[in-house]
């Protein structure tokens, strides 16, 4: 119960500390916000206008106040760029970020769980090495180029995928599987190497303990060690890595929504960046940093409930 | 095992070497000018006077490639000075003093944490404008809390050993201890965290540069070479490659290097 209640009391904390970073540097801008919109020849009445519309003519933390109030009951203020509310231009971009990080996760898993153990299983063999050799480079090769190359290879070559475009799940589902998996499988490979390396790690500390030796003497056979006893205790390690692979995928989906020309989170926000949307663009890194932050917390609890053993640091 | 080990630090410690010598020959000798265009020689395969072929403009890859190495390489010394140093500094005085300012130092490096990848080099981009400067002052920034970490847990470690209360007891100053008596110990795993933080800055680079947002045109970035080639994948397939190819291998190196040299630091891990 004290974790737990100290666990969100650093959860808040960090929240306010994020909101209050991001709208700090957002107001460091160089120049006046108002003028940089209007132009430098503007009328000081339309500065005056704007910068009440803006609220900018306020006190610095009763701004703040007031745009923090906003963030938690959903009210991010209105885009410059498209005339909207924030909150209305990002509720259309997450199903096509959500979809890509979740099928990246799912191949993630998919793919690295049992890569992992057949490293472990073959540790020290040539296979073991290829793989690690494999996994090394996996995490070096930047996803936007593995995107590039898979979209050369099966969407422009062999045509299998549609190399570019998204198609909504409610319009044609095996249509909008087939525009994300590439995406997907280019966000989700270095990930894979990641998970391998962390998972052949924990797999063969486990092998090492006691009760492994202790379920041999008694019988039991080969594979029922491996699978039963050593993947459960192996793979509990690996959730506390799963918040750095959520936030990964979403950095990596940033930018592979690019290549694939996705309108996901990142493209809008990369597109607003050149606009200086500034509303859009606090908007939607407080929207990503509070979903990070909020995966982290929810791995910590489980991670605890999971093996109660760990004492918090 | 101690064979393999070694391999991972040759192998890197080769990558490093081979691409700062190519970066070292690009600040004497290319094979043609970086901004030099040829119309006729637009979209060239692969050939003996252009061994990576010819982009859209007709220029040289290769010599853009080596020319891109020396942004590669001030993008990464810088980034990882900035990080190095600020986080090093934050991390010593978080674990060494304690207490509420420990606390303080960390929560703010929670928060940056919770950026994920370039979002935080995105937010600075964004304020401060798009320009190579910026965005290596924003990757530096970017990598603060990690180097922050690592120093902070070794200060707490060595904060409590005899010889730091022994030199405090003769009247050393605080400054002093946290300089030369702690920080040489700890000096280990934040070069290993350098190594694997050029790479990491190396491939934020490349992402940036790639969506436009870090090096401007006509200087050639492999991220920016990247995005060119894209847009003529069916035309010049070929011209990923390179651009693709020296990514991968310099942060292959360079984690490769740190992996290397923890390992031989540290050989129970």
């Amino acid at each position: 119960m004290a974790f737990l209640l100290r666990r969100c009391f650093t959860f808040f904390v960090t929240i306010l500390i994020v909101m209050i970073m991001t709208f700090l540097v957002f107001r460091i801008i160089p120049g006046d916000p108002a003028l940089t919109i209007l132009g430098m020849d503007a009328e000081p009445e339309q500065i005056a206008a704007l910068e009440k519309e803006l609220g900018t003519d306020r006190p610095l933390y009763e701004q703040f106040l007031d745009w923090a109030g906003g963030v938690f009951t959903g009210n991010l203020g209105e885009s410059l760029r498209f005339s909207q509310p924030v909150s209305e231009l990002v509720i259309d971009r997450i199903p096509v970020t959500l979809s890509l990080a979740i099928m990246s996760i799912v191949i993630t898993m998919f793919l690295a769980i049992p890569i992992g153990i057949y490293s472990a299983k073959k540790q020290g063999s040539w296979v073991d090495t290829a793989l690690s050799i494999t996994t090394q480079i996996g995490m070096a090769i930047p996803s936007f180029w593995l995107g590039i190359i898979l979209m050369l290879i099966f969407g422009l070559t062999f045509k299998w995928f549609s190399p570019t475009g998204y198609v909504p799940w409610s319009e044609n589902p095996s249509e909008a599987l087939n525009s994300l998996f590439l995406p997907s499988l280019a966000i989700a490979i270095p990930q894979i190497a990641v998970v391998v390396r962390y998972l052949r790690t924990t797999m063969i500390e486990q092998l090492q303990l006691d009760y492994v030796r202790t379920a041999k003497s008694k019988g039991l056979k080969e594979k029922s060690i491996l699978y039963i006893h050593v993947l459960k205790n192996a793979l509990i390690p690996v959730i506390t890595i799963f918040g750095m692979i959520f936030a990964d995928v979403l950095a990596g989906s940033l930018v592979i929504e690019q290549v694939f020309a996705l309108p996901g989170f990142g493209r809008l926000l990369i597109s607003s960046i050149s606009y200086r949307d500034l509303p859009l663009i606090q908007g939607m890194v407080v929207i990503i940093a509070f979903i990070v932050l909020l995966m982290n917390f929810i791995i910590d609890i489980l991670y605890r409930w999971l093996d109660p053993r760990i004492e918090l640091k | 095992m101690l064979n393999t080990k070694s391999i991972q630090l040759k192998i890197g410690a080769t990558f490093v070497s081979f691409l700062f010598l190519v970066m070292i020959i690009s600040l004497f000798y290319l094979p043609y000018e970086v901004n030099y265009m040829v119309v006729e020689d637009r979209f060239l395969p692969p050939s003996l006077e252009h061994p990576f072929g010819t982009d859209n403009f007709g220029r040289d890859i290769l010599s853009r490639i080596m020319q891109g190495s020396q942004t590669a390489f001030l993008v990464g010394f810088t980034a990882v000075s900035i990080g190095g140093i600020g986080g090093t500094i934050i991390g010593a005085i978080a674990g060494y003093v304690g207490g509420w300012i420990d606390e303080i130092f960390m929560r703010i490096m929670d928060a940056m944490m919770a950026f994920p990848g370039i979002l935080l080099a995105l937010m600075f981009i964004t304020v401060f404008g798009s320009s190579l400067t910026n965005t290596t002052i924003a990757l530096g920034i970017m990598s603060i809390p990690g180097f922050a970490r690592i120093a902070r847990s070794g200060f707490i470690q060595y904060k409590q050993f005899d010889f730091v209360k022994a030199a405090n007891g003769m009247g050393a100053s605080h400054v002093s201890i946290i300089f030369t008596h702690i920080l040489p110990n700890v000096l280990s795993p934040i070069i290993v965290a350098a190594s694997m933080s050029f790479a990491g800055a190396v491939l934020a680079e490349a992402g940036l540069s790639y969506l436009g947002l870090g090096v401007q045109p006509p200087d050639p970035s492999w991220g920016r070479m990247l995005n060119e080639a894209q847009s003529y994948i069916t035309k010049a397939p070929w011209y990923t490659l390179a651009p693709g190819i020296f990514i991968t291998i310099t942060v292959l190196g360079f984690n490769l290097l740190g992996d290397g040299i923890r390992e031989l630091r540290d050989p129970r891990k």
